[in-house]
């Protein structure tokens, strides 16, 4: 940072859209913020040549003339983190939207110090004493009250030595001091730049499962914590539904939900929705446990490629206080066009569809910052996250998905197909991927569940079956195809709609239980071998096929959403049936 | 700190004032003219999207700022620069991005597309004056749309419900009732009990569809409920970009501070894309797909999510975007990225209109994302989501049936699969086709699928509950 003194100051000298060219700002740096005109419009700096700055701006630049004065704040794009971040609304700059006016006019100024955060009363309960060794990643105390998960107030890094002040007051503010080591202050709140990683020990290695509670996700591509998963689909296969639906049972303790450049409507409905629902774990909302990063996709475009690195930044914050965070980042295909758009006003040589030659490192550079570590304080924490992509046209093989198929764990494609029969949600059995199955497999087998593993290779290969005899079928007709074959079919059609469908909408079906998910597999599994001993005993393929599979279909919706007890006591009954039918 | 705990505070929009008078100097220093693009020179104090006009031969044309850079300022001229000389231009700031004065001066009015009377009246004029570009609405403050607006036409009533608040276009392909369709609906929607008005902003329209427009809007128009902005197929193609930020700054207006409901239907926007990208291609920007500007989704969303609802506020701005989808394809940018924007879409089909059914809504590949908030109990009527989700299945099941036919006979089909034909008869002249003119009340319609649902063994009624079915299903199918 550069020494307070004389502001230094430069003038614009063009303006086009979000870009800005400013001449005579002296020592200014890369990325660093400047307030433009006199509305102040935030702008970060991009690119340097000779005493010339390209500056892309976080407002509408609307009314900036040239020769408008530039002021350099000496300071990179920061968020201001501390309690109070939990059941709150920020910007892609990380203003806090809730107590900004209706309209987002230009005049919001470059701070984060919103009167609200700054004037809000916290209590700290210090769990040092003075005279104690410290380093970073210690915990100095805690804050009652700032969410669903314990607050703990850290030694920021690179802050080490002997603690030699604590505060005496009662009630703090977020920038009041908390302890003092060494000589120097440890505030409550802490900024920190939001593209800057935070530090932490190590990347652990050891796989742990991040449990979805979609159904489809846990049983065929389960997530790790810690890893990075994408969702790519065209425009309606179910991207926001599998993503808010995340938002709220995933057994995360802190959830960052970035809505980059898409719905305002969607924004209200997940802050709606997610201050509505009851977090069975804590007994408090599931608002609580979740920052919301609001970046619609008609606010300031420029904003919204910041909005990511925000969400990132928060989500390591709570990563380095001991949780497990998941970010969902809804879409990474605006960011990656604001990323365009910028590049092309700027005059970048574009590489695919106008993107520039550097998309791929940016994408993997966004999904690298996933990752289960030790933290400073020794610690097992992690970063999950997890993107959707918008592919234009829903082509596949555009620039943004195929490079981000590339950096990710996991890969969730929603089928166009699938969607259009309302086969939700929509995520293909042949175009997704796990890379961490065997892994999972593992853990499930030291966590009391040995079954996990053969249970989704059976699965998976009754789908890779039953979508080869349904080709083969549809040429051919169902009817000429032997008995043993029919069952497969059959058994297909029980597994996707019975199990893989999982209705957001519903009480029941919304979230899953890793236990119901297994019983309600292992219940069709357990009819398919039951159908394949009767055509062998003899039984006609149609008198099979045509007999009540209403119990097993429904199981998933008339049972509770943990209840694999209830599940599993369908199986007898339903066999009993079927036997019955010899 | 989830939500706002006050409601926003008053109606005012930020920097509301008294439009200052046209800037008295002018400059001349023309450099370059290329497509719809004017680039002058020596102009200082000038700043981004700043309005100007443009004094030609003795008449006014109008221009955006595109780009300042020292003392180069790139215009784009909305009337388009023909015939214009590089001698005889002279240009005049305005200070400040485009303004119209707002009010309800503009309900029953004809205008121009960028808001200059038809209608023979005097110019509109109000006592506020707003940005025509708006602002971001805080999402915070933005309530969840939930209530139904009613157009009276049976397919998208029942199927497709359209909410207060939301965004839902028609996507079509050239040659379809499009135009009929949004303009009964601009005729015939209402929102249960509260004040509608319908703003319509008409962009590449031929003579004969606007004087078809003009015509059916006329009772609507009379009635002080109506504001029509038309662009026609020859009027300047730059001023399309206009149209629709006017419609939707007049909207916004009746919305939030005269508290109406107020419906935004603006056809086609094909044509309105096509303007962007004329001036994209004018400055030499790189393009994404097809031609079109890799910020059209931006451009596009800074005008379909001006819709909405506000926190404790009256009233609501729904849109409805008409576009013609070229070659039918539903993958060009202009209906994906709207798909992309909106909160569902209705799509009109060639297939469906050769079976005469008006309006040819292809009711599998349509959807209303947020009709499961907008309709059924206490919104319209308890059965309503059921019953609509299970005309749907039970359609997709009679398209197989049908197809089925064609392979192997009729003659050969199960019973149950010839029941579903019939179904899909009924449905069709019972539920989907209606008359132009024709508006028919939620119940109506609701009994209508219901009687087309009679035809089908109760048995594959499997989506709706048994005291929905002895409730509502009648005894005997119903001819028609
Ligand atoms: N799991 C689900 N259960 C029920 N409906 C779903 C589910 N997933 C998607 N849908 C339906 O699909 C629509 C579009 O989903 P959405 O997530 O908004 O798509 P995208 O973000 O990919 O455009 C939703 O409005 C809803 O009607
Ligand atoms: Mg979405």
């Amino acid at each position: 940072m550069v020494a307070v003194g004389k502001p230094r100051t430069g003038a614009i000298v063009r303006v086009s859209g979000p870009l800005m060219e400013v001449d005579g700002v002296p020592d200014v740096s890369m990325l660093e913020v400047l307030a433009v005109g006199p509305q102040r419009i935030s702008a970060e700096t991009v690119a340097i040549a000779g005493n010339r700055a390209t500056l892309q701006a976080y407002e509408y630049t609307g009314g900036v003339k040239v020769g408008d004065t530039v002021e350099a704040t000496g300071s990179q794009l920061t968020g201001l983190l501390g309690p109070g971040l939990l059941g709150a609304v920020f910007d892609g700059l990380m203003r806090p939207l809730s107590s900004a006016p209706l309209w987002l006019t230009q005049d919001r100024t470059t701070s984060t110090d919103d009167p609200a955060t700054m004037e809000r009363i916290w209590t700290f309960v210090p769990s040092v004493a003075v005279g104690d060794q410290v380093s970073p990643g210690d915990v100095l105390g805690t804050v009652p009250g700032a969410g669903s998960v314990e607050h703990r107030a850290l030694v920021p890094p690179g802050i080490f030595g002997t603690l030699t002040w604590l505060t005496s007051e009662m009630e703090v503010h977020a920038l009041d001091p908390i302890a003092r080591v060494g000589t120097q202050e440890v505030l409550l709140s802490e900024r920190w730049p939001v593209r800057a990683a935070r530090p932490f020990r190590d990347r652990t290695a050891g796989v742990v499962p991040l449990h979805t509670g979609q159904r489809v996700l846990d049983l065929m591509y389960p997530l790790a914590r810690g890893a990075a998963a994408a969702v790519p689909g065209g425009f309606g296969t179910g991207k926001t539904m599998m993503l808010q639906q995340i938002a709220k049972w995933s057994d995360a303790d802190v959830i960052v939900y970035v809505g980059c450049g898409e719905r305002g409507n969607e924004m209200a409905d997940v802050l709606d929705g997610l201050s509505q629902l009851v977090d069975e774990r804590t007994g408090g909302k599931l608002i609580d446990r979740t920052v919301i990063i609001a970046n619609t996709s008609n606010m300031p475009m420029m904003a919204r490629e910041a909005s990511i690195y925000t969400g990132i930044c928060v989500a390591e914050y709570y990563r380095d206080m001991g949780y497990d965070v998941v970010v969902i980042a809804d879409s990474t295909s605006r960011w990656a066009e604001a990323l365009r758009e910028f590049a092309n006003r700027n005059g970048d040589l574009p590489a695919e569809e106008g993107y520039p030659a550097n998309l791929a490192s940016e994408l993997a550079a966004f999904y690298e910052r996933a990752g289960r570590v030790t933290t400073l304080g020794g610690q097992t924490a992690s970063v999950t996250v997890i993107g959707a992509v918008s592919p234009p046209g829903g082509d596949m093989t555009e620039p943004v998905t195929t490079d981000t198929q590339r950096f990710v764990r996991c890969l969730w494609l929603l089928d166009r197909d699938l969607a259009y029969s309302r086969h939700y949600p929509a995520v293909s059995w042949t175009g997704s991927f796990t890379r961490d199955e065997e892994a999972l497999g593992r853990w499930h087998t030291a966590n009391g569940d040995p079954g996990w593993a053969p249970r989704r290779a059976r699965a998976a290969a009754l789908l890779a079956e039953a979508d080869r005899l349904g080709d083969l079928a549809e040429i051919i007709g169902a009817n000429s195809l032997p008995g043993h074959e029919r069952m497969v079919l059959l058994g297909g059609r029980l597994l996707r709609d019975g199990v893989l469908m999982q209705n957001a909408l519903s009480p029941n079906d919304g979230f899953c239980s890793a236990e119901k998910g297994a019983a309600l597999l292992d219940l069709v599994l357990d009819v398919v071998d039951t159908c394949q001993q009767l055509v062998e005993r003899g039984v006609s393929a149609t008198t099979i096929e045509q007999a009540d599979h209403g119990p097993v279909l429904r199981a998933r919706e008339e049972t509770g959403p943990a209840d694999a007890a209830g599940v599993a006591s369908r199986r007898a009954d339903v066999v009993r049936k079927l036997e019955e039918l010899s | 700190m989830t939500d706002p705990t006050t409601a926003p505070s008053g109606t005012e929009r930020p920097d509301e004032g008294p439009n200052p008078g046209v800037a008295q100097i002018s400059h001349g220093d023309v450099r370059e003219l290329r497509g719809p693009l004017l680039v002058m020179g020596d102009v200082d104090d000038v700043g981004w999207d700043e309005f100007a006009t443009v004094d030609f031969a003795g008449r006014e044309r109008h221009g955006l700022v595109l780009e300042v850079d020292h003392d180069l300022v790139t215009l784009q001229v909305l009337e388009g620069t023909d015939a214009m000389a590089p001698g005889g231009v002279r240009v005049r700031f305005a200070g400040r991005p485009l303004r119209i004065p707002v009010g309800s001066g503009w309900l029953g009015r004809v205008c121009n597309g960028r808001g200059e009377p038809l209608d023979g009246g005097p110019p509109v004029t109000g006592d506020t004056t707003l940005p025509v570009s708006g602002w971001p609405l805080n999402p915070v403050y933005r309530e969840p749309p939930q209530e139904p607006v009613l157009t009276g036409i049976s397919v998208i009533d029942a199927l497709t419900t359209l909410v207060r608040g939301q965004k839902l276009p028609i996507f079509s392909v050239p040659g379809l009732p499009h135009l009929t369709l949004a303009t009964q609906i601009a005729a015939q929607a209402t929102s249960g009990g509260t004040t509608f008005r319908v703003v319509f902003a008409a962009m590449g329209l031929t003579h004969a569809d606007i004087a078809f427009v003009r015509d059916r809007l006329e009772e609507r128009s009379a009635a002080g409920e109506l504001v029509l902005l038309i662009n026609a197929a020859d009027d300047p193609v730059i001023e399309r970009i206009l149209t629709p930020r006017i419609a939707l700054t007049i909207a916004e207006n009746l919305a939030y501070t005269e508290g109406h409901d107020v419906l935004v239907i603006m056809s086609d926007m094909t044509s309105y894309a096509e303007a962007v990208r004329e001036v994209s291609a004018a400055r030499r920007e790189i393009p994404a797909r097809r031609g079109y500007p890799g910020y059209l989704y931006s451009d596009l969303a800074s005008l379909y999510e001006r819709c909405g609802r506000v926190r404790g506020q009256q009233g609501s701005v729904t849109i409805v975007p008409v576009l013609t989808m070229p070659a039918g394809d539903i993958t060009h940018p202009v209906p994906d990225l709207t798909g992309y924007i909106t909160e569902g879409q209705i799509v009109l089909s060639p297939e469906v209109a050769a079976r005469g059914i008006y309006p040819p809504v292809d009711a599998l590949s349509s959807l209303s994302r947020l009709m499961r908030s907008g309709a059924g109990a206490g919104r319209t009527r308890e059965d309503h989501l059921d019953v609509a989700a299970q005309v749907l299945a039970a359609l997709a099941h009679a398209r197989q049936s049908a197809e089925l036919a064609e392979l192997v006979g009729a003659a050969a089909l199960s019973e149950t699969d010839r029941s579903y034909i019939a179904y899909r008869g009924l449905l069709e002249q019972g539920l989907l086709n209606q008359g132009h003119d024709d508006r028919r009340s939620l119940e109506d319609t609701l009994d209508r699928a219901w009687s087309a649902l009679a035809a089908l063994p109760r048995r594959e009624l499997t989506m709706l509950s048994t005291e929905f079915l002895d409730r509502y299903l009648p005894s005997e199918p119903e001819a028609t």
